[in-house]
């Protein structure tokens, strides 16, 4: 505001600077570019649908055997039953409920697949670079905490509604305590073994893949956790650009007042949720830590194995 | 053992080590200005890890290195193998400049040439006893049989066939450091380098670990360096100890030399409580028979028990008690000395001069 004079008591108030403004210019940037942008949209919602198509296709109940079975797998018996029952109850809550959580879980795992891909190489550099760690924590504290409705906007601005965009914030999100995480089990890697390593003759890539990484695996898993329920937190806020599925459904209720379709919505979340921690929880658990050596030596695989005489 | 210089292996030139930001010009200053220890740390903010150390390992030696902890011993081994770069000095394996090799060239040379053992064993938690040991030939591309066969071949020189599948957490510390042995000894280096390997286990398994390191040791041949805290064990397995302390190489030796001769004060303390019973031998300690004899005029030396000049005070007390009579020292059936017994008790005591010079 011009009229305003200065004033040295509240300078901050006659002064404008003009911040907002160049930010709107994101905005005209991204639809001079739109020709730039719309096939790499294209080629990520593409994606995006092909997963929530398979997942729709398969039907429901072999679905949730495959479920189980990866439950069983990862994480054992007893997490495969709580997997089974809640994936029952989850498909018993409305006659779509099934559709709808495939769809959410489509996003999801794009998201944590997006998420993985861009936070692993930089949780590994953070954990091996000091001044990159320093620089990047400020960046991740500011993706945490920033009001989801503060990126939204240009998001959109930049892309449009609809999956991708859905993905892009969910990955805003979910991405800093994979990075974190990462970094922090690099850096928690026995620096001995990290000497004996390069004693013997190992490059600095060796290192890496041989040791550092297979060591650092279990806070890496724990990160991805963390991912994948940040990310089914964002599902409600996702669904206001148009991402369909489970939150979707909690929007509209949310709209009309209903509040028994907005609990449906909301509960089909929670069991997703559980159901998706306790199988990436046991990932993150050694075979060795449940008794046996190999991971194919336990859950189905291990039976399968043993009954044909192969282990 | 005497070496050659044109044979030895490791060969280390004036290599200090200094710590801290301001290393480089700490250096500088300790060149031109011959700055001491203390005053570098003042000065510069620096610490002074290795100073000026100087010493070569002949081809298939034992070299031991002894200090307290904090005396820059780690230090110095790891220099070796460059996991530490020198401030300045050299060191070369075969004479070849480690400080002048190649990213590559270097890993091969630690690859191929070098086999390292560490105090807290450094062991990889998620592989194999058998994975772990053929580690340094899989980072090499070797071919999977050749390095399994060479790996099982170590397993089995360290008495733990039938363990190459179970992970290092299953083992017992002692166990796991003979891992540690195995995987230095697999692909066949030609030196080995010991950071304090048996610091870490219980007496009776550390003096187990010595033997087969020793017995093992004379098999391989191999040129090692070997560091200790404990006088006791480079006694016992090196052919030549140097005693370090504050990053100076105070004195390099045998252990004869080391126990006999300390060069001064704080070897000397070193050395007082170690027995020296199979350190001495009858040459150190005998009067000449000439010398003898002028003091005690001729004598007659029937039935006196008979020594060679190698014979150690063990054999000599052995010798010594079923007489009255001095011991008679003969070399090629020459009599060259006579050791008395209170030669032999200022020997036990580790006086040597005192007792080879005794005045009676």
């Amino acid at each position: 505001m011009a009229e305003n004079t200065f004033s040295i008591l509240d300078p901050f108030s006659s002064v404008d600077l003009g911040l907002a403004d160049a930010a709107d210019g994101v905005k005209q940037w991204a639809i001079a570019n739109r020709a730039l942008i719309q096939p790499v949209k294209k080629f990520f919602n593409e994606m995006i649908v092909g997963i929530d198509s398979a997942l729709n296709a398969v039907p429901p109940l072999v679905m949730l055997v495959i479920l189980i079975l990866i439950a069983w797998q990862a994480a054992g018996r007893r997490v495969a039953i709580l997997v089974g029952i809640s994936m029952v109850v989850l498909g018993f809550l409305s006659p779509n409920a099934w559709g709808l959580a495939m769809t959410t879980l489509a996003i999801v795992v794009s998201a944590v697949i997006m998420s993985f891909i861009i936070g692993l190489p930089l949780g590994v550099l953070a954990g091996k670079n000091d001044r990159f760690e320093t620089a990047i924590r400020p960046v991740l504290d500011t993706m945490q905490t920033i009001p989801a409705f503060v990126y939204l906007v240009p998001v959109v601005m930049l892309i449009g509604i609809g999956n991708v965009s859905g993905v892009i914030v969910t990955v805003i999100f979910a991405l800093p305590p994979l990075i974190r995480l990462t970094s922090l089990g690099i850096r928690g890697v026995n620096a001995s073994v990290v000497e004996a390593a390069r004693a013997f003759g190992a490059s600095p890539r060796q290192i890496l893949f041989k040791v550092e990484l297979p060591l650092a695996t279990p806070t890496i898993l724990a990160g991805v956790n963390q991912t994948i329920m940040l990310s089914l937190s964002m599902v409600v806020i996702a669904s206001m650009i148009s991402v369909k599925g489970l939150g979707n459904e909690v929007l509209r209720a949310m709209g009309r007042l209903d509040a028994g379709k907005a609990l449906v919505g909301g509960l089909g979340i929670v069991i997703l949720a559980i159901v998706l921690d306790r199988i990436t929880q046991g990932m993150g658990q050694s075979g060795r830590e449940r008794g046996h050596r190999h991971w194919w030596q336990g859950g189905p695989v291990g039976a399968v194995l043993r009954l044909t005489g192969r282990a | 053992m005497t070496t050659q210089p044109d044979e030895a292996v490791i060969d280390c030139r004036n290599l200090w080590k200094i710590f801290g930001r301001r290393a480089d010009e700490a250096m500088k200053a300790v060149q031109e200005r011959g700055l001491g220890k203390l005053e570098v740390r003042d000065r510069f903010d620096c610490v002074v890890g290795v100073q000026d150390a100087t010493f070569t390992v002949g081809r298939g030696e034992i070299f031991c290195i002894m200090g307290l902890s904090g005396s820059g011993k780690s230090t110095l081994i790891r220099h070796v193998n460059r996991l530490i770069e020198p401030t300045s000095g050299q060191l070369f394996i075969e004479g070849q400049d480690v400080n002048q090799l190649s990213a590559k060239d270097l890993r091969e040379v630690r690859a191929e040439k070098i086999g390292m053992v560490f105090q807290n064993m450094a062991l990889m938690p998620h592989r194999t006893v058998l994975e772990n040991v053929s580690f340094s030939q899989e980072v090499r591309g070797h071919d999977p049989k050749e390095r399994r066969d060479n790996a099982m071949r170590a397993i089995d020189a360290v008495d733990l066939n039938g363990w190459d599948q179970k992970y290092p957490d299953e083992l017992s510390g002692g166990m796991q450091q003979r891992v540690g042995l195995a995987r230095a000894i697999a692909a066949d280096p030609s030196i080995l380098l010991m950071d304090e390997p048996f610091s870490a286990l219980d007496p009776l398994i550390r003096r187990q670990l010595q033997d087969k390191f020793m017995s093992l040791s004379a098999e391989m041949k191999k040129t090692t360096l070997f560091i200790t805290h404990d006088l006791d064990e480079a006694i016992r397995i090196g052919d030549r100890i140097a005693i370090m302390k504050d990053g100076a190489l105070v004195q390099v030796g045998t252990p004869e030399d080391i126990v006999t001769n300390p060069a001064d004060e704080y070897v000397a303390d070193f050395v007082a409580g170690i027995s020296k019973l199979e350190l001495i031998s009858a040459a150190k300690i005998m009067t000449p028979v000439e010398q003898y004899e002028q003091m005690n005029g001729p004598a007659n030396k029937d039935g006196w028990p008979e020594a060679h000049p190698g014979q150690s005070l063990d054999d000599l007390v052995n010798l010594s008690v079923q007489t009255q009579h001095p011991v008679l020292v003969k070399a090629d059936g020459r009599t060259v000395g006579v050791v008395t017994k209170n030669a032999l008790l200022r020997g036990i005591q580790g006086d040597v001069a005192d007792a080879a010079g005794l005045k009676h």
